[in-house]
């Protein structure tokens, strides 16, 4: 059920391609007989216009607004600029590295809130893509059972959460979470008094490590307070994502998982079944067959998944912008979501486009490592078959 | 079903799921490799799946039914699936029918969002499509270098984008404008990718002949190709006016007048307080309902080319 099926008639029907799906068209993959030769000649003549043609629509629009944007905001990263003037006449100031020194180097308030905002993404990447993952694995594996009835609705109902609105399910999300929300009526059935998620700023890693006795979470002390990175104390940046930012996670963990389960599904559905039956001939149980013959045979998907987890996290905005906007104490602000408000609350767009152009190079870093990685990976399946 | 033990499973196992899955299974896939379980942990294992499904569907069945609470009845039972006092007083104010009509233009934000997702869409179909055939068909110099960047294209974040994209829609003059909402949107390089991939599985014979009766490269393009590429192109209408009916950051950055507010923008600004009105959890709950229908419409008659879109992000290398 995937790209595949479509490109099956290609496959079948003009076996002399041979060319990688993926790959354009070698120019040399013309046609045999010297009759069509002649006429596909004749008709490659003014080709190159119409190329052009067609593909202008998607130069313009794309360069226009995605490649221009990125050369002027490249620009304006090296301004200070409160977004009234022209910044290309001149009378915006020419800071130079500015910007991006006070983000990264310089002491500083802007310093300490990138910092503090660094920390909350690497804390929800660290949860959501784990938890993502397995969960997305596991669903894929259940509604992958043969057996199973009713599998279709399920994987309806997995899937669904994946195809609305973002701001829709944050929505959703605020009313359940809410101090007295469902959330909190459910925990208190088995006993448990929720806290009130959205206004607690606690980290959950220092709650945990209060609660058992090791740190004083209200007074930090010794080697925690006395050292700090980023001008980001070091208790600071080891105090774990906090209950608010815990809802967003588990947010993202319910809305992304049904896309991955399908990516999963797709290549559970892809494993050869006799691989399968070998194994079961040979009298593995459930669990080594899912150990030894289908974890093993997921493995690229398993990489793919984690990877597109891993840049997509980077990229964590609507839901903040709905359920927090980096409140209680800036415990949900995020590199993005703090270079739209240093533009557009605080009017400061240098600062803004410096924390863009940042966040989008660790995402470009991990986009180039991912693609080079599944290269790698491709190339040798490809030599070993 | 008491016979399904681990002993002499197979009959009756096969028999079950070959029934089930006959239609979408011709290689006799359809047949479990492993025994069943045994009846215990059959009974567990559906608790748990059945579980796993309320915890997907419960939020929605709670937005559904808090819709037509009244506002202390959604504060003090936030988990009951039943109404104490039914009303539609929240869809009311929706739709403008009832006097309290304060700041909250729905009508005006589903207006935007239905203009602007069905230009969007429209724009992407046909654009997309042409750059799609003209990358994977056509021999023109520079064809190589578009392509890489198309995929170049494709790993750059939106978000990143937020405070370029204002620059640049600024300097142009078109900020808080439906052209600035519209225009940008038109060509996606996902879109392309797909209808690439797609055009190069079609079988070149089919062009040669209509080129041999002398149809030129539009007419090939227009009444050969794209009449075969309806999968593909019923993937992408899909695909491309989810995306641009659940869009909600470009928006954000290219207007900011309340006459441009969209199904995304005005919920966004309005839930997360900028109309200060109190909780008002069913009038929200309602909003955010109606404002997920038409995808959800659109999900349940066509989930076959939202599952192509999802697996689209793994072929794209």
């Amino acid at each position: 059920m995937s790209l595949r099926t479509m490109r099956a008639p290609r496959a079948r029907r003009t076996p002399r391609a041979t060319g990688r799906p993926g790959a354009p068209d070698s120019a040399s993959g013309g046609p045999g007989t010297p009759a069509t030769a002649r006429a596909t000649r004749a008709g490659r003549r003014g080709e190159g216009a119409w190329g052009w043609l067609f593909v202008s629509p998607m130069v313009l629009v794309l360069g226009l607004f995605l490649v221009l944007p990125i050369l002027m905001a490249l620009w304006v990263s090296l301004l200070r600029w409160n977004g009234q003037s022209n910044p290309f006449s001149g009378q915006a100031d020419f800071v130079g590295l500015d910007n991006y020194r006070a983000l990264l180097t310089e002491d500083g308030l802007d310093r300490t809130l990138f910092a503090t905002a660094l920390r909350n993404n690497a804390y929800y990447v660290l949860l959501t893509v784990p938890l993502q993952t397995v969960l997305a694995l596991g669903l894929a594996l259940v509604v992958n059972q043969k057996v199973l009835r009713g599998r279709g609705a399920l994987r309806t109902a997995f899937f669904f959460p994946s195809v609305t609105s973002s701001i829709a399910v944050s929505t959703v999300f605020l009313f359940l979470f809410q101090g007295s929300g469902a959330v909190n009526s459910l925990l208190s059935w088995i006993g448990v008094k929720g806290p009130n998620w959205f206004a607690d700023p606690r980290g959950v890693l220092s709650l945990i490590l209060g609660g058992l006795g090791i740190v004083d979470p209200e007074h930090p002390s010794g080697v925690l307070a006395d050292h700090s990175f980023m001008g980001l104390p070091w208790f600071e940046w080891l105090s774990g994502p906090s209950v608010a930012m815990c809802t967003i996670i588990l947010l993202s963990v319910w809305t992304t998982s049904g896309t991955f389960m399908l990516i999963f599904l797709a290549a559970l559905q892809d494993i050869p079944r006799e691989l399968e039956e070998a194994a079961a001939l040979e009298g593995a149980d459930r669990r080594q067959l899912l150990r030894y013959v289908t974890l093993p045979a997921l493995r690229p998907v398993l990489f793919l998944v984690l990877t597109l987890g891993l840049i997509s996290t980077w990229q964590v905005f609507d839901q903040v912008y709905v359920m927090g906007q980096g409140a209680p104490g800036n415990t949900t602000l995020t590199p993005a979501f703090l270079s739209y408000s240093a533009g557009f609350d605080n009017a400061d767009f240098g600062q803004g486009a410096a924390i863009a152009f940042i966040l989008l190079a660790l995402i470009l870093c991990l986009t180039a490592f991912q693609r080079w990685a599944l290269r790698e990976r491709g190339a040798r399946t490809r030599r070993n078959r | 079903m008491s016979a399904t033990g681990t002993a002499v499973p197979e009959r009756t196992g096969s028999d079950r799921a070959g029934r089930g899955s006959r239609k979408r299974a011709p290689r006799g896939q359809g047949r479990p490799v492993l025994p069943r379980f045994p009846v215990p942990a059959r009974v567990l294992g559906y608790a748990l799946v059945a579980g796993m499904g309320l915890l997907y569907l419960l939020p929605f069945a709670l937005q559904l039914v808090t819709g037509f609470k009244t506002d202390p009845d959604a504060a003090s039972h936030p988990l009951s699936l039943l109404p104490a006092t039914p009303t539609t007083a929240a869809y009311q104010r929706l739709f403008g029918l009832s006097q309290a009509a304060d700041g909250v233009p729905f009508l005006r934000w589903l207006g935007n969002s239905a203009l602007v997702a069905v230009l969007v869409t429209a724009g992407r179909v046909l654009f997309d499509s042409m750059a799609g055939y003209a990358l994977a068909r056509l021999r023109f110099p520079g064809r190589g270098l578009l392509f890489g960047f198309v995929l170049a294209i494709m790993a750059v974040p939106g978000v990143a984008l937020l405070i370029p994209k204002f620059l640049v829609l600024n300097t142009f003059g078109i900020f808080d404008t439906y052209t600035a909402m519209i225009l940008p949107l038109l060509v996606d390089a996902a879109g392309i990718f797909i209808m690439k991939q797609f055009f190069e599985s079609v079988p070149r014979e089919v062009e040669e002949a209509a080129r041999v009766d002398g149809a030129g490269v539009f007419r090939i393009f227009w009444s050969v190709v794209l009449p075969m590429a309806r999968p593909a192109l019923i993937t992408l209408t899909i695909l491309s006016f989810q995306g641009s009916w659940n869009e909600f950051t470009h928006f954000l950055v290219a207007t900011q007048s309340g006459q441009y507010e969209t199904l995304t923008t005005g919920l966004a600004r309005f839930v997360s307080g900028g109309l200060g009105g109190g909780t008002q959890y069913p009038l929200k709950l309602a909003a955010a309902l109606l404002s997920t229908l038409p995808v959800a419409a659109l999900f349940f008659c066509f989930q076959r080319y939202f599952v192509n879109g999802a697996n689209a992000g793994a072929v794209k290398e």
